[in-house]
């Protein structure tokens, strides 16, 4: 198998080894690929949308249908994780530990036994537990407003700096996952549930699928932003970029939620209650 | 409104996808309606799409209201509008018959399930209906993606088959944007219009060869055409009912289409038939699936997995038969990719009924399962019929043109394998319904009477009007013929190879 | 050797490095694909063989002497003429951002998979997930 393999990969290497000969040479201004339709989104990319950032224009705007099925193509993986893993009947553990957050006390209890109410003095935690550390808890604490902020500027400065909906929606999904790393995945879910994330990664689809929509209904094609000149109550061209602001906050939103959502489901293996 | 019917298609059922994942937290009961209606809308609107094509020729649809090369835009002709009817109402008849088995199979996640459900078929549909290389890649992978996931919630072994379908499924699709990209390199476009005007003005045609066999085994290993076909079998009879029934019938056909029109709107067929010396191998190679899958499906005692095998079988017919390159050929691919997602459809349903009932789709089991489930195995009958080629059905037709196309183009190797792969067919089927019809119950191997009754209304209804599909498709084959497959087929290479 | 000669060699390796990283790459995903044993080797392979393709497009975007596809001063006053050359080919980059996505939901997936099988056969070698399949076999023949 390995010698096959081996072979194989080596003819391949060779195919693409012989087409590369005939490739136009690196960062040539004039290979056809920069020629063509790239010079037009150059040169009148700014004038038809208002977006300085090109690439925001090309990929909510110009290409904004393939976006759309982007963001749907990470929410169908987000569905899948949880199709695949979640498990809701398990055996109920046979211990429950639980520790008295003053004293550091662990109480071992067995299965049937009484519980302590879920109070401030005694908090649940798993088999393997890492012993609580200040440092690592405060410091990733002090991080999580300060990178959402961030996230926040990268989502909504995606018209005039590299970032948009993908990359802002990435970042503020891994504060959550941060938080989770830093402190346990029960506390996690407490703070941001599944049940959020589910719906968060549907809405922020919808926000994206139902502005197209509405263009539709408003009399022009799927996802022509112009259309929503007249809701908006500007020309047709800063239209076109406040909509890509629109579906950018929706690319954002369902992009954090789904990175959780797939976060949870891998680290628990679909049983939300203890991490890997 | 009319205008918009090709975005209608696509949006309706991804807002039901969307609306299912929010519904199966809320209200369970919710989910199928939302699905049948997301589904029923898309059915409806390909339908009339396509009277306006038949009408009126090709539908172009700008999205976002960007001209072609510029923007992405959706290409309808009469092909692609038979394939978004047939997708749609395949999605919709094998809903429909799931229902209950859905409700007890994914009793906890039916949102998702349905979600996914949506999000697979909005995917096929969106490779279908786009005019656009790379567009056709993103929805490439939403159906498989979806595809993955619905395959891998079977017992057993299907995470492991499902892994080995990542692993080729990805390959495949890699290859395709590999190939993209050398088409990006050459032209600076990725719209199919506009790369077929651009590519014949290309000096490096190297080049545009080489991306043509990237994209070509790319779509090979997704449509499991025979040396490329190992993650068929065991994904497709591992994978849960309602999911095997989903996507067997129409992942490989969709596939198919995209071959087709790769090779029709992107390259040119005066491209690929003429100037590439790869035709005779493409239908030796299918010659040899032909005989090799009728083969490895004799070995099977599974009904699942003997009906995958024939999936890689009918594969390589369609292959085979759009590489003879002369127009009975094509047309005998194009018909047979119609009639092979019903009719696989109708066998993969039957099979899931007898699961839900017999618990069980090996051959030893199914004694005396004709007593019992009469309409079912009415319904298969008519399937297997078709498969193996009988005239009333529908598959004679489409076998009958691929033959002759065969014979037309001077490859016999083809002719006579089609007609040694009908026979083994009708052989495979026999012993299927041998068991089924004569032989009565063995108490003594079993122990106890045969528990098992006819399946659900719900499920008999759909699987019983597909079986009729089979046979109206059948009798309208010539309409057939003359609504969607002869206006595409290419004047250039008609009359001969 | 001359020297012209070796400024043409030099000048074709300048034009075409990338390209050949590219394509080993590519081979190494690939190779680990099929050879590697542990499934998740095999997606680590996986994703680099898509890695490989995305630089590849974006390879074919870059133009020398250009700057990242933000026009300057786009707004008000000091608008002036755009120049093609000067700034990147966005089309690929927006593709690309596509194909990370694709790659991330496909990672997401086969490692929902892996995880899946791990709980199952308490393995990752894929021998082992085969011995124990057919050890399953024929337990129940």
């Amino acid at each position: 198998m390995k010698r096959f393999a081996f072979i194989g990969v080596l003819l391949f290497g060779a195919v693409l080894l012989y087409s590369s000969f005939s490739f136009p040479p690196l960062g040539d201004p004039h290979a056809p690929a920069n020629r063509h339709v790239s010079d037009d989104y150059i040169r009148d990319g700014m004038k038809e949308t208002a977006v300085p950032n090109l690439v925001t224009a090309v990929l909510a705007d110009y290409r904004g249908y393939d976006t759309m099925f982007e963001a749907t193509v990470i929410l169908a993986a987000g569905i899948a994780c949880f199709f695949l893993l979640r498990r809701y009947r398990r055996k109920p553990a046979q211990h429950r530990l639980y520790r008295h957050i003053d004293t550091g006390v662990i109480l071992i209890i067995e299965q049937g036994g009484k519980e302590p109410v879920d109070s401030k003095e005694f908090e649940r935690i798993d088999y393997h537990w890492v012993p609580f550390d200040l440092v690592v808890n405060k410091a990733a604490g002090l991080m999580v407003p300060f990178l959402q902020l961030f996230a926040l500027y990268v989502i909504f400065h995606g018209h005039h700096s590299p970032g948009g909906g993908f990359q802002g929606g990435v970042i503020f999904g891994a504060t959550v996952i941060l938080l989770a790393i830093s402190r346990d995945l029960r506390s996690t879910t407490r703070l941001f549930p599944e049940r959020t994330s589910a719906f968060l990664s549907s809405a922020g689809l919808f926000i994206y699928a139902g502005t197209g929509f509405a263009c539709l209904l408003l009399g022009s094609n799927l996802l022509d932003y112009s259309a929503l000149a007249r809701l908006l109550a500007v020309d047709p061209v800063m239209a076109r970029s406040h909509g890509i602001l629109l579906v950018e906050i929706g690319v954002g939103m369902a992009v954090s939620a789904i990175m959780i959502w797939i976060y949870y489901n891998l680290a628990s293996a679909g049983r939300y209650d203890e991490g890997l | 409104m009319t205008d918009q019917l090709p975005a209608l298609i696509i949006i309706s059922p991804l807002l039901a996808a969307l609306l299912a994942n929010i519904a199966g937290w809320i209200q369970k009961r919710l989910c199928f309606p939302a699905a049948v209606a997301g589904l029923l809308a898309s059915f409806l609107c390909a339908a009339f799409l396509m009277r306006r094509v038949i009408a009126g020729g090709p539908v172009v649809y700008r999205l976002a209201g960007w001209n072609p090369p510029w923007g992405i835009s959706y290409y309808i002709d009469n092909l692609s509008g038979a394939v978004l009817i047939l997708v749609s109402l395949v999605a919709l008849i094998n809903m429909l018959a799931n229902r209950e088995v859905a409700l007890t199979m994914f009793e906890n996640r039916l949102g998702a399930f349905y979600s996914l459900y949506l999000l697979f078929v909005t995917g096929l549909m969106g490779i279908v209906i786009t005019g656009d290389a790379f567009n056709l890649y993103v929805l490439l992978e939403i159906a498989s993606l979806t595809g993955y996931a619905l395959i891998g919630m079977g017992g057993g072994r299907a995470r492991i088959s499902s892994l080995h379908y990542v692993f080729m499924g990805t390959i495949g699709a890699s290859l395709y944007l590999f190939g993209t990209g050398y088409l990006y390199m050459v032209t600076g476009s990725l719209n199919m219009a506009d790369l077929a005007a651009l590519l014949p003005q290309v000096e490096k045609v190297s080049l545009i060869e080489i991306s043509f066999i990237l994209c070509l085994v790319g779509l090979f290993i997704k449509m499991a055409f025979f040396p490329l076909h190992a993650w068929l079998p065991n994904a497709y009879s591992h994978a849960p009912g309602p999911s095997a029934s989903l996507i067997a019938p129409l992942t490989t056909k969709v596939m198919i289409y995209v071959m087709i029109r790769v090779v029709l709107s992107v390259y040119r067929p005066e491209f690929v038939f003429k100037a590439l010396p790869i035709r005779d191998l493409i239908i030796w190679i299918a010659v040899a699936a032909i005989l090799a899958g009728s083969v490895m499906a004799f070995k099977q005692r599974r009904l699942k997995r003997m009906l995958s095998y024939i999936i890689v079988v009918e594969v390589a017919y369609m292959v085979g038969g759009f590489w003879l390159g002369n127009a009975a050929g094509m047309t005998g691919a194009m018909l047979h990719l119609l009639n092979d997602a019903m009719m696989t459809l109708c066998l993969f349903l039957a099979a899931g009924s007898i699961v839900s009932r017999v618990m069980s789709d090996e051959f030893s089991y199914l004694q005396g399962v004709f007593q019992k489930m009469p309409f079912t195995m009415v319904a298969f009958v008519a399937g297997a019929l078709s498969v193996i080629g009988v005239p009333p059905t529908c598959g004679f037709f489409s076998k009958w043109y691929l033959i002759s196309g065969g014979i037309a183009a001077g490859q016999y190797g083809f002719a006579a394998a089609l007609i040694i792969s009908s026979l083994i067919n009708a052989l495979l089927f026999f012993r299927v319904i041998e068991i089924g019809y004569f032989e009565p119950f063995d108490m003594h191997s079993h122990g106890a009477e045969p528990v098992f009754e006819e399946a659900s209304a719900g499920m008999v209804v759909p699987l019983v009007a597909t079986a009729g599909l089979i046979l109206a498709m059948g009798f309208y084959a010539n309409t057939l013929v003359a609504w969607f497959i002869e206006p595409i087929v290419p004047v250039v290479l008609a009359g001969g190879g | 050797m001359d020297a012209p000669v070796l400024a043409d060699m030099l000048d074709f390796v300048i034009a075409k490095y990338n390209y050949w990283g590219i394509a080993a790459l590519m081979m190494i995903g690939l190779y680990a694909m099929i050879a590697k044993n542990n499934l998740v080797k095999k997606i680590i392979g996986m994703n680099i063989f898509q890695t490989a393709i995305i630089l590849f497009f974006i390879s074919i975007a870059t133009k020398w002497d250009a700057t990242i596809p933000i026009i300057i001063h786009g707004h008000g006053a000091h608008a002036h003429s755009i120049h093609a050359a000067d700034y990147m080919n966005p089309l690929p980059h927006v593709l690309m951002l596509t194909a990370i996505v694709v790659s991330v939901a496909t990672l997401g997936v086969a490692l929902a998979l892996a995880v899946g099988i791990f709980q199952r056969y308490e393995t990752l070698e894929e021998d082992n997930i085969l011995e124990q399949l057919k050890a399953d076999e024929s337990n129940l023949r």
